[in-house]
């Protein structure tokens, strides 16, 4: 009897929402887990783009770093002034320059995009059709030229569109052209640049979603009189648009700030923001204009990505 | 029907044709006894006895080797321990944070990446005075960061597509929960972590632009040494070095290919 004095406290306890703080021991192994990876991201993560941030706002110096500190103490005085530099962010408003290598990125990258959905849905198609053995070697087929460099991709292209490369001489040899044309250093290149090196990323995510197709759709539509055309955009399109979208976001989103691929086939009039952000800060040194430029473009180009991505996600695809 | 099929096999033959051509002329080219592509001068080794008598692009080569080898370790440990704490550890203060930088890092221009992890290292470096040099230590710290996450996003959809009743069993056994992962988890998640490490290996093998932020004077990796050589045309020593890892990668996804098919004949036999 005495004994239920104490069960109701127990009880009492129980009810009490802070039990689980007062009885268990602090998980250790638990709060390494989650708080390693967690430290490790805010450091090298997070943190980085508030420095970028604070950058921004200072002035380019020749010191070292190549940038004025935000405050500054007055050696005697017991204040510090504390300068907020919008010069940058003024100056990427007022030169075109920087608006142009903006949209131009864009452009260039969903024409990219565009064209290498042109080129990877047959493709995908035609694996996902294929007769089940034969699918795993044309998968591998897919994969194998990602996984050598990228750069040496990109420079496979540089060969042959050289004004003495092998295209120009089919090309003249068949008669299609008189005289060498120029092709490297060109937006034409650089959509095939991209094109090329990103079609796995196009290719996998449609693969996937077609693979799972139910067949029966397709010839039910034909049994209702619909030609192949009809049925392949009106039944094949709308039940592959997840496939669709995930691989034009893994497309578009490394092609809008490409560097290598501009730089290497496309010619001075190739503006692409990866390449001005790159130049602004090993040509010109301008570290503080460069954090400027990451500001703006993480702003109008990645958070609205980041965005899409993830009410997408939240639909249960991708 | 069958028309349409022709349609759509010749447009993608044409794909792989398109896909295979320049790996076909970076091996046809390294052959090549001329310096001048298009211009052939009859078949040749003498590109590959200069590449393994250039010491700059070997000692390259090996750094990138040893950077790319620590970096997926690192990658794969930070990395699973994120995608566990995300799919297997309930509710805990900063869950929603953690998922959303773990992601971050893939949609991340590299340019943006670089630039940023240069700015916070000059900056510790003024404040804390580490590190004291940017080089090997600063290059693993960057690509470790953006690797972890892709390590991180397959090992949690590994966990989330795993039925959880061989580790709830464990459990009702008596299981703590340190064995449980080591034991039981980490077995079923393997695949999951391996494809990781070779992804890591890669990605980090591969990076040009975020090495070249972060690392100093004299440390250039691999895609460093070949980016300034091939800027200023072609160079058939790096066409015998693509050739090289052609091969290299070619022999490993046919060895995998054949494993996996003797894995699913093997499944089909049991079954």
């Amino acid at each position: 009897m005495s004994k239920l004095p104490g069960l109701a406290r127990v009880g009492e306890v129980l009810a009490n929402r802070k039990l689980p703080a007062l009885v268990m021991k602090v998980n250790w192994g638990r709060q390494m887990v989650i708080s390693i990876p967690f430290l490790w991201l805010a450091i090298f993560f997070f943190i980085p783009f508030v420095v970028v941030l604070k950058i921004s706002f200072s002035e380019a110096a020749i010191a070292i770093p190549p940038f004025s500190d935000l405050f500054e103490w007055d050696p005697d005085g017991a204040y510090a002034t504390f300068k907020l530099n919008l010069g940058n962010f003024l100056f990427l408003l007022e030169d075109t320059f920087y608006l142009d290598a903006y949209l131009s990125s864009v452009k260039i990258a969903a024409i990219a995009t565009a064209l290498t959905l042109i080129v990877g849905f047959p493709m995908a198609y035609l694996i996902a059709r294929a007769e089940p053995n034969r699918r795993l070697f044309l998968l591998a087929l897919v994969i194998l030229p990602f996984w050598t460099s990228f750069l040496l991709r990109v420079y496979a292209w540089m060969a042959l569109l050289k004004r003495g490369g092998p295209i120009n001489d089919i090309l003249i040899a068949f008669g299609f052209i008189d005289e060498p044309i120029r092709m490297l250093q060109t937006d034409f290149a650089v959509y095939i640049g991209i094109v090329y090196t990103y079609l796995p990323f196009m290719i996998l995510p449609l693969y996937s979603v077609i693979e799972k197709l139910d067949g029966s759709l397709l010839e039910a539509a034909e049994d209702l009189g619909c030609r192949p055309i009809q049925s392949f955009f009106l039944v094949t399109v709308p039940m592959v648009m997840p496939g669709i979208i995930a691989g034009c976001l893994l497309v578009f989103i490394p092609a809008v700030g490409e560097y290598v691929i501009p730089s290497l086939l496309g010619g001075s009039d190739t503006l692409m923001i990866g390449r001005v952000l790159w130049d602004e800060f090993s040509i010109n040194r301008d570290w503080p204009m460069a954090s400027a430029v990451a500001i703006v473009m993480l702003v109008v180009l990645v958070l609205p990505i980041m965005f899409v991505r993830n009410r997408i996600g939240n639909k249960g695809e991708v | 029907m069958k028309r349409r099929s022709y349609f759509l096999m010749f447009t993608a033959l044409l794909g792989f044709i398109f896909l295979y051509v320049p790996m076909i002329s970076l091996v046809i080219y390294s052959f090549n006894k001329s310096k001048l592509v298009g211009v052939w001068g009859g078949w040749s080794l003498k590109w590959y006895g200069e590449l393994f008598q250039n010491e700059q692009i070997i000692d390259a080569a090996l750094l990138s080797f040893n950077i790319a080898f620590i970096t997926s370790c690192l990658a794969v440990i930070l990395g699973t321990m994120a995608g566990f704490a995300l799919t297997r550890m309930g509710r805990f203060k900063g869950k929603m944070l953690l998922s959303g930088w773990i992601t971050a890092p893939l949609v991340m221009p590299e340019v943006i990446t670089g630039l940023s992890l240069l700015l916070l290292f000059v900056t510790m470096e003024s404040l804390f005075g580490w590190p004291a040099e940017r080089g090997t230590l600063t290059i693993i710290i960057a690509h470790t960061t953006f690797c972890m996450a892709y390590v991180a996003v397959i090992v949690q959809s590994r966990l989330a597509d795993m039925d959880e009743s061989l580790e709830e069993a464990a459990m009702d056994l008596g299981a703590k929960p340190s064995s449980l992962f080591f034991l039981v988890t980490l077995p079923l998640i393997a695949p999951a972590i391996i494809s990781g490490w070779l992804l890591s290996f890669t990605l980090s093998l591969d990076d040009l632009v975020i090495a070249s932020f972060v690392s100093g004077p004299g440390n250039s990796t691999l895609p460093m040494v070949i980016f300034s050589k091939v800027r200023l045309g072609v160079t058939p020593e790096v066409n015998a070095l693509a050739t090289l890892m052609i091969l290299i990668v070619a022999v490993g996804v046919v060895v995998a290919m054949l494993q996996m098919r003797r894995k699913q004949k093997n499944d089909e036999t049991e079954a």
